[in-house]
């Protein structure tokens, strides 16, 4: 049924060209972050830069630029790790207990866990600021990194308990006749046969960590410590209409992330589908 | 769907064993210690704590502040439900509401549509399907608010549609399409379902890849068109699938909030503001928090219920979970 005729042919090149209007966005993103300052004005929207100029980047990166992008970089990098590592310590060891318990309280700790997955976040922004604010935290990466972990805890939970309950009790009652106790067990049997739960959990949640915006536009606003995002969008805000630097750093703030989704794009396609698919 | 099977039979097990266990301890020495047999039942406290601090705690006191008269310094009022009413007294506040329904409904309907349509087209057959795959789901990963700002220079005034419609002959047409009044909400919804298909197709492929095949050729032997294959036999075994996708966009949708950021700013003249973004402007630039919190608190609400029936009529029928 499924044989590859003319018809299979013609339409594989229907999804190339689809394909090729569907990311025609990166293509104006490429050429006009390597047109010069001139050229960006004189020029048509369309047309590639007639000699490559690679002094927006320049630009952007350095101090010349005044922009904080690179102080953003690294601390998007901190953030982003530091939830990730908190969330997988915290969320599977939660999850665990959710998934191996068999008392109905684990039951009504489950459901807590999923309502607060859908719950937005923006009603309790205004109290969680001011008690940020009270005790320090705002501006911080460090308060970052308790916030993005206390938002995303739901979600790590769930997708640990899912793959927990999935997972037959034979090792760790093999591991405890061995004489190893219940912390070796958890950590030196269960966790590493969770490496797939792990990738999810890192891959959903530092997508979520490293994009996000609202969040840490209120919380690291004014002050130095300024995430990606935000420190984007603060630099773009002083730029006006100079598209060719506006550009130039939204490919620099782009570069990590595909790279990383290039590099790993099958683990990426498998952690949304799967993951999600609960 | 399977999860609350699952659950189902757990809760039925628990019982069984909490009576064994009444009885007679489980294995050779007591089992007491702990209410598990593997782990201790602490481990989950800083999880639940943490999650009760930042999600349900402070969702709450948001809640409690909806109803107050507060600034985010000094001392504050019980207003009841004023708030609410000068929400729905001003028309730039019901304006965002409007708003924020028809982005989060008309992206999900459209990122549904095309996102079956590429999950349909690259399940099977194609020698590039995983190519395809990766390229159309690559706007995903990236980051709203940057996305955000390339499209801003395709809407721009000289920006790529303009010149290929003035070089049609269609000139007239050419505007500042982010400034327009009318089409500034069209070019949201557009940056939203570019960047939300790619995450429809993948929740949709890896629905598809459960369809039998056998079952499609039978189908098809029997003399079902296309159409009627596609409407008898893979829907419904896609539907937890879609229930999936079309909640988390509507999730998502109903919170927009960088595109806006980015494009318009909730220009021009609040005719593209939605409450994420009121909730900013009034609570953070404004410092009307308990203002703010109402517009919060209604946000929630409408996402809360949406997310309620959303699940409800797409999963169909309980018996078929």
């Amino acid at each position: 049924m499924f044989r590859y005729t003319r018809l299979t042919a013609l339409r594989e090149s229907l999804f190339w060209v689809l394909a090729i209007v569907f990311l025609a966005p990166f293509y104006f993103l490429l050429m006009t972050a390597l047109k010069s300052d001139q050229e960006v004005i004189t020029s048509s929207a369309l047309a590639p830069p007639s000699s490559p100029d690679f002094s927006n980047f320049s630009d952007v990166v350095t101090a010349s630029g005044n922009s904080n992008v690179l102080l953003g970089l690294v601390n998007s990098v901190l953030i982003t790790a530091g939830s990730i590592a908190l969330l997988v310590l915290l969320g599977s060891l939660t999850g665990y207990v959710i998934a191996r318990s068999t008392r109905r309280w684990s039951r009504a700790v489950y459901y807590l866990f999923l309502v607060a997955i859908v719950l937005p976040t923006q009603l309790g922004t205004v109290p969680l600021y001011i008690g940020a604010r009270s005790i320090g935290l705002t501006g911080s990466v460090l308060g970052m990194i308790i916030l993005y972990t206390g938002m995303l805890l739901p979600l790590s939970i769930f997708l640990y308990a899912g793959f927990f309950r999935g997972l037959g009790t034979e090792y760790e009652e093999a591991a405890t006749i061995d004489g190893a106790s219940r912390t070796q067990v958890f950590f030196r049997v269960v966790l590493p046969l969770m490496s797939p739960a792990t990738g999810t959990v890192a891959i959903l949640a530092g997508l979520i960590v490293w994009n996000d915006f609202f969040t840490s536009l209120i919380f690291l606003g004014g002050s130095a410590n300024q995430t990606l995002p935000v420190a984007m969008y603060y630099y773009i805000g002083s730029l006006v209409s100079s598209w060719n630097k506006i550009f130039a750093i939204v490919v620099v703030s782009m570069i990590p992330i595909l790279a990383f989704y290039l590099f790993a794009q099958k683990r990426f396609i498998q952690g949304f589908a799967g993951g999600l698919k609960g | 769907m399977s999860r609350t099977l699952e659950t189902k039979t757990e809760a039925v097990l628990a019982r069984e064993l909490g009576a064994d266990r009444g009885r007679r301890p489980i294995g050779g020495r007591p089992r007491r210690a702990g209410l598990l047999k593997f782990g201790y039942w602490w481990w989950a406290l800083p999880g639940i704590l943490f999650v009760i601090a930042i999600h349900y705690v402070s969702t709450g006191v948001g809640g409690f502040f909806a109803f107050t008269d507060w600034t985010g310094i000094g001392a504050f009022e019980w207003i009841g439900f004023d708030n609410f009413v000068a929400i729905f007294q001003d028309p730039s506040k019901v304006g965002a509401l409007v708003n924020t329904l028809f982005l989060a409904f008309a992206s999900v309907i459209l990122s549904t549509v095309v996102g079956m349509g590429l999950a349909l087209g690259l399940n099977r057959g194609l020698k590039s399907r995983y190519v395809l795959r990766v390229l159309f789901f690559m706007p995903v990963v990236l980051s709203p608010l940057a996305v955000s700002y390339i499209w801003k220079f395709i809407f721009d005034f000289n920006g790529p549609i303009n010149v290929v419609l003035r070089a049609l002959g269609l000139g007239e047409f050419a505007k500042a399409w982010v400034a327009d009044p009318v089409w500034a909400i069209w070019t949201i919804l557009i940056v939203i379902v570019w960047q939300n298909t790619g995450f429809a197709m993948v929740i949709y492929l890896a629905g598809l890849a459960a369809v039998p095949v056998e079952m499609e050729e039978a189908a098809a032997i029997d003399g079902a068109g296309v159409w009627q294959r596609f409407w008898h036999i893979v829907l419904p075994s896609i539907r937890p699938a879609v229930a999936i996708a079309t909640t988390l966009g509507l999730v998502n949708g109903l919170r927009v909030f960088d595109q806006i950021m980015a494009l318009t700013g909730g220009g021009p003249a609040s005719a593209t503001e939605t409450l994420a973004t009121q909730v900013y402007k009034e609570s953070f630039a404004l410092g009307n928090f308990g203002y703010g919190a109402a517009l919060a608190l209604l946000l929630t609400v409408i996402i809360l219920v949406f997310a309620v029936v959303q699940q409800r009529v797409t999963q169909g029928r309980p018996e078929e979970n």
